[in-house]
């Protein structure tokens, strides 16, 4: 038993240090003194000042963060949608394939997800006339379809555990189904909802590979311009971005996980 | 009393002129092929407590559901004050509903909960802010109006669901399983505050439970269910003194059966040969039945008596053997092994503090007095 523990200990260590020593390393180089990335030269921060200066970060950090921003919020309304239509409704003939298709963009390979929306855009430029250049709105829309699939997970497990007969009483006091909706449904689940809101953002603002296919002259995220630049070498300011990402990303993992697990709690 | 207590004074159900205030009529709900309510009627008049009882699965939620229109009779008509309600949703219904779950909103503060069916009336504020104080202190929880559901207890929310349920006033409120989730003390007094809060506002209450405790206790007249059916209505003590069936006879309380065959049938009584209770039974009164007729006899456990001297003044009576005791301190529960081989529940009530002259292995004398039994088909 004594034996087992200790190994039990081992393993755990070794598979943490696997999972975090290169993003640990990232961090500690990021404050490295000297220009070459794999020789410390002493303590600095003037890397992250570097950042600030950069006018192509900065302008690619802000395209992020706005087709984040709008892409999650488009996921979550379709996810919101999507779930109350699968969890509420009487059972209807296509539902199992229904919530089996919803889910299916998590298990997808990006390349094919990337590949079909890029044929689907030019298609449609044909067709249509729209979306037009490709560039942030096609990114905004790629980045809501594969995040409204996420969304959709995390808003149904919470639907399914909702207690219906709230909303039954809400009605029967007087409120019509549209009300319900607003009045007792959408706070009973709005953890789940800003859940899978940082969710979806955190998703989009990751993405590379999605982004890189659907994306236009003009309109670069920041995982494109970070991985541009490393091909052209690894320089020690990709470092201090890529350490401020891993920030904002842990801050808005750990914000959503206490979210769910607190309307878990209160149920 | 005031007007709103009819219950217990008059019997609007024995007054053929009377006009019920819910009418059943003929509804029926089926769910595929399983018939969950069969062509049930029922008259409910106004002021009343009438309890729905039954097993799990009998029908008396769905029942209720259609009451409160969360679903559609597949056919038969409700009328609710000599309303139609089909085709009135829900939220347009004058009737309200305590849930099971007490269903509390649970992001609102009591008062909020409370307000909220009056906010969607569209009612003043003012009037509002008066009547949800009224509720609150009716229900006793005026100190609790600033807090969340997740931080009552389980009394305090079933108080705040009533609250909830009864501001608006409905003609009608419908509780299901009122009771069910406290625990048997905090029940206990809960229903006698129930039935307070009835009489003092007067508003007719349909109950749904499986607790037949609660039923009698509460209930001006109670509606037996099973498998889709009311098989008795009655006030408490008729369905406990005179079940029409075998089915009641055993569901409420419990009950000694004895199957038999009419050996004599007279115009003022008859007689039931019993194998099984290894004796004849005399039952003093005619039956519409024939010579020969397999029958049962049902007797309480309380209304037996047991001896072990010979209960010269009783008719019914055979000996056996006492085979279990269990004490239960305002009585004991004899289970008593008859010649004939049949288990009789016998209930005593302990009127001395030692009343241990009979124990285990004794033999004994058990029997009851003539009107005792109640004939039930068998």
């Amino acid at each position: 038993m004594q034996r087992r523990s200790k190994f039990l200990k081992i393993t755990g260590v070794l598979g943490f240090v696997f999972l975090y020593a290169p993003i640990l390393s990232l961090v500690i180089f990021s404050f490295n003194e000297s220009k070459l990335v794999t020789v410390w030269g002493g303590f600095s921060t003037k890397w992250y000042g570097e950042l600030l200066r950069d006018p192509q970060i900065l302008e690619a950090a802000w395209v992020s963060a706005k087709i984040a921003f709008v892409s999650a919020s488009l996921a979550v309304t379709i996810g919101t949608v999507a779930s109350f239509v699968l969890i509420r409704f009487a059972k209807f003939r296509t539902k199992s394939l229904l919530s089996m298709m919803i889910t299916a963009p998590l298990v997808m390979p990006e390349v094919i997800i990337g590949l079909s929306l890029l044929l689907l855009f030019v298609a449609m430029q044909g067709l249509i006339g729209w979306p037009g250049n490709r560039g942030i709105m096609t990114i905004i829309i790629a980045h809501s379809t594969f995040g409204a699939a996420y969304a959709a997970v995390v808003i149904q497990s919470r639907l399914v555990d909702m207690d219906m007969s709230i909303e039954e009483a809400a009605q029967d006091l007087g409120a019509k189904p549209v009300r319900v909706f607003f009045d007792v449904t959408l706070p009973v689940i709005a953890p789940a909802l800003v859940s899978a809101w940082l969710l979806a953002f955190t998703l989009s603002l990751d993405d590379l590979v999605v982004a890189s296919f659907v994306s236009g002259p003009g309109a670069s995220t920041l995982p494109m311009v970070i991985f541009s630049k490393v091909r052209l070498g690894v320089s020690p300011d990709v470092n201090a971005l890529a350490t401020v990402i891993i920030g904002l990303v842990s801050l808005g993992i750990i914000v959503s996980a206490l979210q769910m697990s607190r309307s878990k709690r209160r149920l | 009393m005031s007007e709103g207590r009819p219950t217990t004074d008059v019997k609007p159900w024995a007054d053929p002129n009377a006009t019920p205030f819910l009418q059943i009529k003929n509804v029926t709900k089926k769910f595929g092929a399983f018939t969950a309510v069969d062509n049930v009627s029922l008259d409910i008049y106004k002021g009343e407590i009438f309890c729905l009882l039954g097993g799990s699965g009998c029908g008396k939620s769905t029942l209720l559901r259609m009451l409160s229109g969360f679903e559609t009779p597949t056919s038969g008509q409700i009328i609710v004050d000599g309303q139609d309600q089909a085709g009135i949703p829900p939220y347009a219904r004058p009737t309200n509903m305590m849930f099971q779950s007490y269903a509390l909103f649970p992001h609102m503060t009591v008062e909020k909960n409370i307000a909220y069916g009056l906010k969607r009336d569209g009612l003043p504020k003012n009037e509002i802010a008066t009547r949800v104080t009224d509720m609150l202190s009716l229900v006793q929880m005026d100190q609790f109006a600033a807090r969340k559901p997740h931080q009552l207890s389980g009394g305090q929310r079933q108080r705040v669901a009533l609250a909830r349920s009864l501001v608006k006033k409905p003609k009608l409120l419908m509780l299901d399983e009122p009771l069910g989730a406290l625990d048997k003390k905090l029940r206990e007094e809960t229903q006698f505050e129930l039935i307070k809060i009835q009489e003092s506002l007067g508003v007719t209450f349909v109950v749904v439970t499986h607790d037949q405790e609660e039923a009698m206790t509460l209930s001006s007249r109670i509606g037996v269910m099973t498998a889709g059916q009311i098989v008795q209505t009655g006030t408490p003590h008729e369905i406990y003194e005179y079940p029409q069936s075998r089915f009641v006879a055993d569901f409420i309380g419990s009950v000694n059966i004895f199957d038999g065959r009419v050996i004599e049938d007279g115009k003022d009584h008859v007689v039931i040969s019993s194998k099984e209770l290894g004796a004849d039974i005399f039952v003093p009164h005619g039956i519409s039945g024939v010579e020969g007729q397999k029958l049962a006899v049902a007797v309480r456990p309380e209304k037996v008596r047991i001896s072990k001297s010979n209960l010269s003044d009783l008719r019914n009576k055979v000996t056996g053997t006492i085979d279990e005791i269990a004490y239960m301190g305002n009585s004991s529960v004899f289970q008593v092994r008859l010649d004939s081989g049949k288990r009789v529940r016998v209930t005593q009530s302990n009127l001395t503090r030692d009343n241990d002259d009979l124990t285990w292995d004794d033999r004994v004398f058990v029997g009851w007095a003539d009107d005792a039994g109640v004939v039930v088909a068998s």
